[in-house]
């Protein structure tokens, strides 16, 4: 039995270890990637009336203070207001300004910012590069602003990759790699019927094959593994085997046989009978349909032995 | 448009897959020969038909369809329901016969076709 204790230290350990995406791009986003680059800015003999302008036109909360250049200090919209509140609207901002500035580094990480913003409590912080030249101005909003579009970059790379080629045993190499995947197929089972491809699907989804191959082996499989169980007589396997370069699909059964394999093969062909048809099935198109998702198709059968159908997807 | 838009406008009962009705429909196609709709239906297609039989499902859910509209009254199985909601495919079902429903489909602005 775990105690409340136990069951408390367990979900403490696990939410420290929980790294999440947007933690990992705290660390990883620099603050070059994320701050406003255009900074207006005010001079030390400006007055707070002119500050006032300048923040309310461009919509910001501060300014840092520049002389020459050069970063003298900060000054903000309290500032501003306490002097609005004392009638010294018209003081210049050297009176007023913050001369201790916190400054964060162009080319630290986003976490140094937090950190400060944390500690400090500021609404915004100048970035300065290394010779102490600002450079840019940061506030919490550039942060939430700049997670965001890295993560939409992400994203976006992400479905690329995934759109661009198959690369299903990626990580997985050896000078022959494949993975055999068997289903059997029962006869007239159609309460089942489908789950061979349906399975075979997710496993290729998992591997990581693109989209496009994975609808073409699902609507083929399908197509194959019905014929099993409309057509065999005590069913059949349908055999996936997995390659890099290429998906070969074999379905095998032991009778009873067609008799013509060409007439099979034309669309519009079918054999099943009437009960079958009313469901659905036997529109005589699972052959083409099986040809048009494949690159190689064969199909072999021999009356009172059985049928072998053969197709290949490229990757 | 989203299948629950269709359903509303639609009137049609939902069976099955209520959960999945946020769907985005990305065109419409009718037929009740299941090897046609393996060769034509295209991912996010809302598929017409009056066949209400298990296999239905399984064709909608391989083909990643936002549903399925059984029309002309015909119940689907418990069964049929079961693996629907299952598999997480939406079985909407209508007294409206296959043409009058893809006419109102269509209307709606969803088109056939590739």
């Amino acid at each position: 039995m775990v105690t409340i204790e136990q069951a408390e230290k367990e979900k403490a350990a696990g939410q420290a270890l929980e790294v999440t995406k947007l933690q990992e791009l705290v660390y990883e986003l620099k603050i070059e990637q994320v701050m406003t680059k255009e900074v207006f800015t005010v001079g030390p003999d400006d007055t707070l009336r002119h500050l006032k302008d300048v923040l309310r036109i461009n919509r910001i909360s501060g300014t840092p203070v520049l002389r020459n250049g050069e970063l003298v200090g900060i000054i903000s919209i309290e500032n501003v207001i306490k002097a609005l509140e004392a009638g010294e609207i018209d003081a210049p901002v050297a009176e007023k300004m913050t001369l201790d500035v916190q400054t964060v580094f162009a080319d630290e990480t986003v976490m140094q910012a937090v950190n400060k913003f944390g500690r400090f409590g500021f609404g915004r912080l100048p970035v300065v590069n290394r010779d102490g030249k600002l450079v840019g101005m940061l506030t919490q909003g550039d942060i939430a602003r700049g997670m965001l579009r890295q993560l939409e970059i992400d994203y976006h790379e992400e479905e690329i990759h995934r759109y661009r080629a198959s690369h299903i045993f990626e990580d997985i190499i050896s000078d022959q790699t494949g993975l055999i995947l068997r289903y059997n197929v029962r006869p007239r089972d159609f309460s089942h019927c489908g789950e061979a491809a349906s399975r075979l699907k997710r496993a290729l989804e998992r591997l990581g094959a693109t989209p496009n191959i994975v609808r073409r082996i699902a609507v083929a499989s399908y197509e194959a593994e019905t014929n099993l169980v409309i057509h065999a007589t005590n069913g059949g396997q349908l055999t996936a085997e997995i390659q890099p370069e290429r998906i070969r699909i074999v379905a095998i059964d032991n009778g009873p046989g067609i008799p013509d394999v060409e007439q099979a093969k034309q669309p519009g062909f079918s054999t099943a009978p009437d009960w079958i048809r009313e469901l659905g099935f036997g529109a005589g198109m699972g052959l083409s349909n099986i040809k048009a998702c494949s690159d190689e198709m064969q199909l072999e059968s021999k009356m009172g032995v059985g049928t072998r159908l053969q197709f290949v997807i490229k990757l | 448009m989203k299948l629950q838009e269709v359903v509303t406008k639609l009137s049609l009962s939902v069976q099955a897959g209520g959960d999945k009705l946020d769907r985005e429909v990305t065109g419409g196609y009718a037929s009740d020969l299941l090897s046609c709709v393996m060769a034509r239906a295209r991912k996010g297609n809302v598929w017409v038909t009056l066949q209400n039989h298990l296999n239905v499902v399984a064709v909608a859910s391989l083909l990643e369809l936002a549903g399925i509209i059984i029309t002309e009254g015909a119940a689907p199985d418990a069964a049929t329901l079961s693996k629907a909601s299952a598999e997480g495919v939406p079985v909407l079902t209508t007294a409206k016969t296959t043409y009058a429903v893809v006419g109102e489909l269509v209307r709606l602005g969803i088109q056939g076709g590739d």
